[in-house]
């Protein structure tokens, strides 16, 4: 048996309501929070990056698994928030965590779903006997250009997850990936923020390819939707999450438990990621979770888990998601959040 | 001059055709309209578009859609006039069967808006750039004059600005090519988000892709057809200051009224001898006044006979916008000229389905650009 064996998520303290952006903005608070179903998202602090956030999803993560971090053969990061433009981000990681060095590691860039490629890659190490475990991580400090649509979504967090055979809290049965070249979302080189095609992100791409992968996966598992417990798609927003799930099958209760979204904002390749450690957090033995995460440029990544009996044990070992976005927040204006956000020039 | 047929139409739907380029929808709306022509040739081509070159790169759009749809070596010429490039396309293949020069002319009409350029401003150029877009106003905001304007002057409400919408997408509903085939209400209308006071969302016309086509030949080879055809008993353009503010008054448009004026005294008719009209409702405060400039309603009473319903399809005194006008039916800016003309050409051959007008007679087809600086007006005639 192959899958997760230790799993966790972080999010920063920092939040931002929805309509402290609008205002700042002249646009309409109600037309964001109904139109977007979003009303707040975290921030990542002065001294956090995707490489902190990766760190402490990481500690989490071991905590849950309790082994030996020298036994991790391979740490794959994906995100598009990368703190250097050239030099890996998880070089810091193995090293603050005490892996490696005899381990292999990488970046992964795909926009919001450079995490579960992580996971996929990691989960293929352990499949094929190469090494008994593997981590693959999604985390972001995303960006939005300010007064951009994206400002009210792009947000900081990310999940980590430890593959492999021993102790297996979450067995992965089926996996599928569904990919085109639709550039819906880029960000150029040396670019501050992303551009996006505005509604052209809708149909033809999130839509689409999650649509794509999901059918697939569906058809090579025998399954139906009404055969899982959970269900966790990507979430650029409120809205899209329960929309693509209709359009599949998948009723509002199969989503709601993963989709942290509306306060969390998108925390780009740890969306999907961070929803599924949120399920994780209160799944029981037997379930089964339907996940499948979107990327622009634009491919998704779907996964079909089966919860064990391990679950039990390691659930309370570190703290649950719904918990670090529930509790101690600290609530910024927006002037906070332009210097947090490095928004404001400097005279250095 | 001789006499002049619309002997067949074609278009595409209109809205976000993302999986096709400019030359595969003007393609497309040419073939089918010549299909529909029942001709084997045409002798020449007209394609009205305003701004490919900054909406798509691609100019020389004549010799392009004639390499395209495979008509060379005919003469191909592309008409701009703004939005009102449609309208002009088809005057241009008007004048030049009426002329005698040619027997049978395509006039097509084309615009690709959601590929990725920046709409406001591309749209922003049929206004004058020296001294209105170079202080930041955009069309939304220069529309957005003249309604309040005609509010301060005449008393229209802002009810009577939502009614036109709640109209249009009725229409709109009903037409398989339109953009947004779902109805809205007053209260959906004026809730929805500002864009310059006083209009709102729902009062703006949307950003499309889409292209229409006509065929247009002698009377002498439409009757030889045997087909049903509509003839054009009126083809008038004007023009007007093309700043806003250089206007004696912001809630008058010259050029529809000298348009309009040509065009009934061409055709030898009054307003009250026309049966339907598409007009260019760009903004729903462009329908009200232009309702008022075309002789249909007294000056400033254009708000009121729309909120009372004389301008929808059934109860009315003279339908409005039965396609849906630009508001629902979509507005790929040099499309919508030709598309005015398609509706109208539906209605008189009795072919416009569930939006059809009963005992349509002449139907008038009003196509203008930027804030009214440009206005062509063609009336139909059923056979």
């Amino acid at each position: 048996m192959v899958g997760i064996v230790g799993y966790g998520a972080y999010l920063p303290r920092y939040r931002i309501k929805a309509e402290v952006i609008a205002r700042q903005w002249g646009a309409d608070p109600e037309a964001v929070t109904r139109g977007l179903q979003l009303y707040e998202k975290t921030v990542p602090g002065q001294d956090e990056d995707t490489i902190t956030i990766s760190v402490e999803a990481t500690k989490n993560a071991l905590r849950r698994a309790q082994i030996d971090p020298k036994e991790i053969g391979a740490v794959y990061i994906g995100s598009e928030s990368h703190p250097y433009a050239v030099k890996p981000s998880a070089t810091i990681l193995i090293d603050a965590l005490g892996i490696g060095p005899h381990v292999h590691v990488a970046s992964y860039e795909f926009a919001c779903k450079a995490g579960t490629e992580a996971m996929y890659v990691a989960y293929s190490h352990v499949k094929s006997g190469e090494m008994n475990y593997a981590l693959g991580v999604g985390a972001d400090t995303s960006q939005g250009a300010p007064g951009d649509a994206l400002e009210y979504s792009a947000s900081a967090g990310g999940a980590a997850f430890i593959m492999g055979r021993d102790k297996v809290v979450a067995e992965i049965l089926h996996t599928h990936s569904y990919t085109s070249d639709t550039p819906d979302f880029w960000r150029r080189e040396g670019e501050d923020y992303p551009r996006h095609g505005g509604r052209f992100t809708g149909d033809p791409a999130y839509f689409k390819h999650i649509m794509g992968a999901a059918t697939a996966l569906l058809e090579k598992a025998r399954m139906s939707p009404k055969d899982f417990r959970f269900a966790v798609f990507h979430m650029p927003n409120g809205k899209f999450p329960m929309e693509v799930g209709k359009r599949l099958g998948f009723t509002k209760e199969q989503i709601e438990t993963g989709w942290l979204v509306p306060w969390m904002g998108n925390t780009y390749s740890g969306s999907s990621p961070t929803a599924l450690t949120a399920v994780l957090d209160v799944a029981r033995p037997g379930d089964l979770i339907f996940m499948v995460s979107f990327g622009s440029g634009a491919g998704s990544d779907g996964f079909i888990f089966r919860v064990t009996d391990e679950i039990k044990n390691v659930q309370d070992r570190a703290p649950r998601v719904r918990q670090m976005l529930e509790e101690k927040k600290i609530y910024l204006n927006y002037g906070e959040y332009a210097k947090f956000r490095r928004k404001i020039k400097l005279n250095e | 001059m001789r006499d002049v047929a619309v002997i067949g139409t074609g278009m595409t739907k209109f809205g976000e055709l993302w999986g096709r380029s400019i030359k595969d929808i003007f393609v497309e709306a040419a073939e089918r309209a010549i299909e529909d022509a029942g001709v084997d040739h045409v002798d020449s081509l007209y394609v009205g578009s305003m701004s490919p070159g900054l909406f798509v790169g691609q100019e020389h759009l004549g010799a392009v859609m004639a390499d395209y749809l495979g008509v060379n070596p005919i003469p191909a010429t592309r008409v701009e006039s703004a939005c009102a490039s449609g309208g002009a396309a088809f005057r241009q293949a008007f004048l030049e069967v009426a002329s005698g020069a040619s027997d049978i002319v395509l006039a097509g009409g084309v615009e690709k808006m959601t590929d990725g350029a920046d709409v406001i401003d591309v749209l922003a150029t049929a206004a004058d750039q020296e001294y209105e877009v170079y202080h930041g106003i955009t069309f939304p905001g220069l529309y957005a004059l003249i309604a309040k304007a005609h509010m301060h002057q005449y008393g229209t409400t802002r009810e009577q600005l939502a009614a036109v919408a709640v109209k249009n997408h009725r229409n709109g509903a009903k037409n398989p090519n339109a953009q947004f085939r779902s109805e809205v209400t007053l209260e959906q209308v004026m809730g929805s988000t500002m864009v310059a006071d006083p209009l709102r969302l729902l009062d703006c016309s949307p950003v499309s892709d889409g292209a229409a086509a006509v065929v247009v030949a002698s009377l002498d080879v439409a009757k030889k057809l045997n087909k049903s055809f509509a003839r054009v008993i009126a083809s008038a353009q004007a023009s007007d200051t093309i700043a806003l503010h250089s206007r004696q008054s912001l809630t008058t448009l010259n050029a529809v009224v000298n348009a309009a004026q040509k065009a009934y005294k061409m055709a030898n008719i009054k307003p009250a001898d026309i049966n339907l009209v598409e007009v260019h409702d760009c903004f729903t405060i462009a329908e009200i006044v232009v309702s008022e400039d075309l002789g249909f309603f007294e000056k400033g009473k254009g708000g009121e006979a729309a909120a009372q319903g004389l301008t929808s399809i059934d109860c009315g005194r003279i339908p409005f916008n039965t396609s849906g006008g630009l508001k629902a039916k979509g507005h790929p800016v040099g499309a919508t000229g030709i598309a005015q003309i398609i509706e109208v050409y539906e209605q008189l051959t009795a072919k416009a389905g569930s939006r059809q007008v009963k005992n349509a007679r002449r139907g008038m087809a009003q196509n203008m650009g930027g804030s009214g600086a440009s206005c062509v007006i063609h009336i139909l005639e059923a056979q």
